[in-house]
């Protein structure tokens, strides 16, 4: 009897956890569906390489946007993510237990929770106006502040899960203390300090409101970062706004290609970084 | 070679906890010495002041001397050297689980800038076999992670990536209570080869392994070292009341 009832209670967990694993999977897949649905007829050829044309004329595509959100994104990689490593590397092994720690802490998490409006507010006062015009430069910056603090939270947890007794080795070998936290501390905890990369790289792709005022948009082509610059959420932004069907059209195309672009940079990286991983490493 | 360790009015704190009280002890070379004595009565710390791992933990402190080979390792040296001359062991092994186990040996040498290609080849292999090892792994040695390996190789290649530096002394933290008797004896008989070459420093829990492998043993009582002397002297005929009372597991 009892063992029955064991029975029971082991089939119902394991169905409760069934459904909730569909229930946080259904929500992407959904999306995913929907956008296949209303983006796939617009895609073709021209979508990835044309520019845009005005209302009216027929065809026109996206790749100055394309080409835009993947050079801003460059350079908001290249400043969040190596600020982000470093400020979690400073927290986790040498700044443990200092004032300036716990503040630096505190400043990245409000950081998380401010509106990326009102980034790209700052970086339009800190960085566009100073310059005097919009630019690709501005809109990076915005994106790569916006990256930091995940990044540097996440290297601290996964830097925190490395077991002491890993740092001792390294230490009793007569490592120094700042080559054994680089070669083997952070080296252990890398595909955890990825994955933040990549979520944080994931959410600022999809980012519009910070590059209203720093990005801007640009309907031709442009690759400097001096100027002003086209990006698939600010133009996806333009054309679900605008009253013509075709733009609609166009706008779910760009929403499914900004989602395709971003799975596959995520699964390119994750590739390339867990080739050479040994047998048996944890 | 070994060398001998010389210790001094040695005391050491965690915080306000004062866990060795004016330890005073001579450690011969190339001889194995074992300390003995109940959880919590110092001796790991001892050995942790005698490669100064003891001060990685912020709210530790050290006062007096310790001179292995004649160096005084608390004003004469930086950490990093003193370390690279006493090699540790800890108690749980802890290979680096991202590197291979070629890797893993050769650690302590390639962090510290050596590169030298052929050598690390040598010095890897000659290593593992010191630790009676190389056999078992020889096959594997870049494709396997050292975590891949079992709990007794686990920790002979950590008594590897110990030896691969060429220290002078070997501190062992009780190297085999988390492994299985197998295990456990083919460590003690790495100790009896190693202790020709290297000073050996064991911290144990188990009397017959400190009888087995050791010339020299050490019984320590809430921090202080009670008594000090050939490990047949301390298992047959101790001095001291407390001594005999622990080997005879009266308590403890």
């Amino acid at each position: 009897m009892r063992a029955r009832i064991r029975t029971l209670i082991d089939g119902a967990a394991t169905g409760l956890a069934i459904l909730s694993t569909f229930l946080v999977v259904a929500p992407l897949v959904a999306i995913f569906i929907y956008l296949v649905y209303k983006g796939a007829v617009s895609l073709n050829l021209d979508f990835f390489i044309r520019n845009p044309v005005p209302v009216g004329e027929a065809g026109g595509g996206m790749a100055n946007a394309i080409v835009g959100s993947a050079i801003l994104l460059a350079v908001g990689s290249l400043i969040g993510v190596p600020m982000g490593i470093g400020g979690g590397i400073f927290l986790a092994e040498f700044g443990r237990g200092t004032k300036l720690a716990n503040a630096v802490r505190f400043t990245a998490d409000v950081l998380n929770g401010v509106p990326s409006i009102v980034m790209g507010i700052a970086v339009y006062s800190l960085v566009v106006v100073p310059q005097g015009h919009f630019s690709a430069f501005s809109g990076g910056v915005a994106l790569g502040i916006m990256m930091i603090p995940t990044v540097c939270r996440t290297t601290e947890e996964m830097l925190l899960m490395v077991p002491n007794a890993v740092r001792e080795a390294a230490l009793a070998l007569g490592v120094p203390n700042w080559r054994s936290v680089l070669a083997i501390t952070v080296k252990t905890a890398s595909p955890g300090i990825i994955t933040g990369c990549m979520l944080a790289f994931a959410r600022v792709a999809g980012e519009t409101a910070p590059l209203i005022f720093t990005a801007f948009g640009n309907v031709g082509w442009s690759e400097k970062l001096s100027e002003p610059i086209a990006a698939l959420p600010l133009q996806i932004y333009v054309y679900a706004l605008s009253p013509y069907d075709e733009w609609h059209r166009l706008a779910w195309a760009g929403a499914l290609v900004l989602i395709v672009l971003i799975v596959l940079a995520v699964s390119l990286v994750r590739y390339v970084t867990s080739r050479g991983v040994l047998k048996g490493a944890s | 070679m070994g060398v001998g360790i010389e210790v001094s009015n040695l005391n050491a704190w965690y915080g306000t906890n004062h866990t060795l009280q004016d330890i005073n002890l001579h450690i011969p070379a190339n001889h194995a010495t074992a300390l003995i004595g109940p959880s919590g009565c110092g001796k790991s710390t001892f050995v942790r002041c005698l490669n100064r791992m003891h001060e990685t933990n912020p709210i530790a402190r050290v006062t007096g001397t310790v001179l292995i080979g004649g160096l005084d390792i608390y004003n004469d040296a930086k950490p990093v050297e003193i370390r690279r001359r006493v090699g540790m062991v800890f108690q749980r092994p802890n290979p680096f689980p991202t590197m291979s186990i070629y890797d893993n040996v050769a650690a302590g040498l390639k962090l510290n800038g050596y590169t030298h290609r052929r050598a690390l080849d040598e010095i890897v292999e000659k290593s593992l076999k010191n630790s009676a090892l190389w056999d078992e792994v020889k096959d594997d040695l870049k494709k396997k992670s050292g975590a891949s390996l079992s709990g007794g190789q686990q920790q002979r290649l950590c008594i590897a990536r110990a030896l691969a530096v060429d220290p002078e002394v070997l501190l062992m933290d009780e190297p085999a209570s988390a492994l299985d008797p197998v295990s456990t004896s083919k460590i003690e008989d790495l100790i009896f080869q190693l202790k020709s070459q290297y000073t050996i420093v064991i911290v144990t829990h188990n009397m017959q392994q400190a009888a087995r492998v050791a010339e020299k043993t050490g019984f320590f009582l809430n921090g202080r070292m009670v008594e000090f002397d050939s490990t047949h002297k301390i298992f047959t005929n101790p001095s001291d009341k407390r001594t005999e009372d622990y080997i005879t597991g009266r308590f403890g």
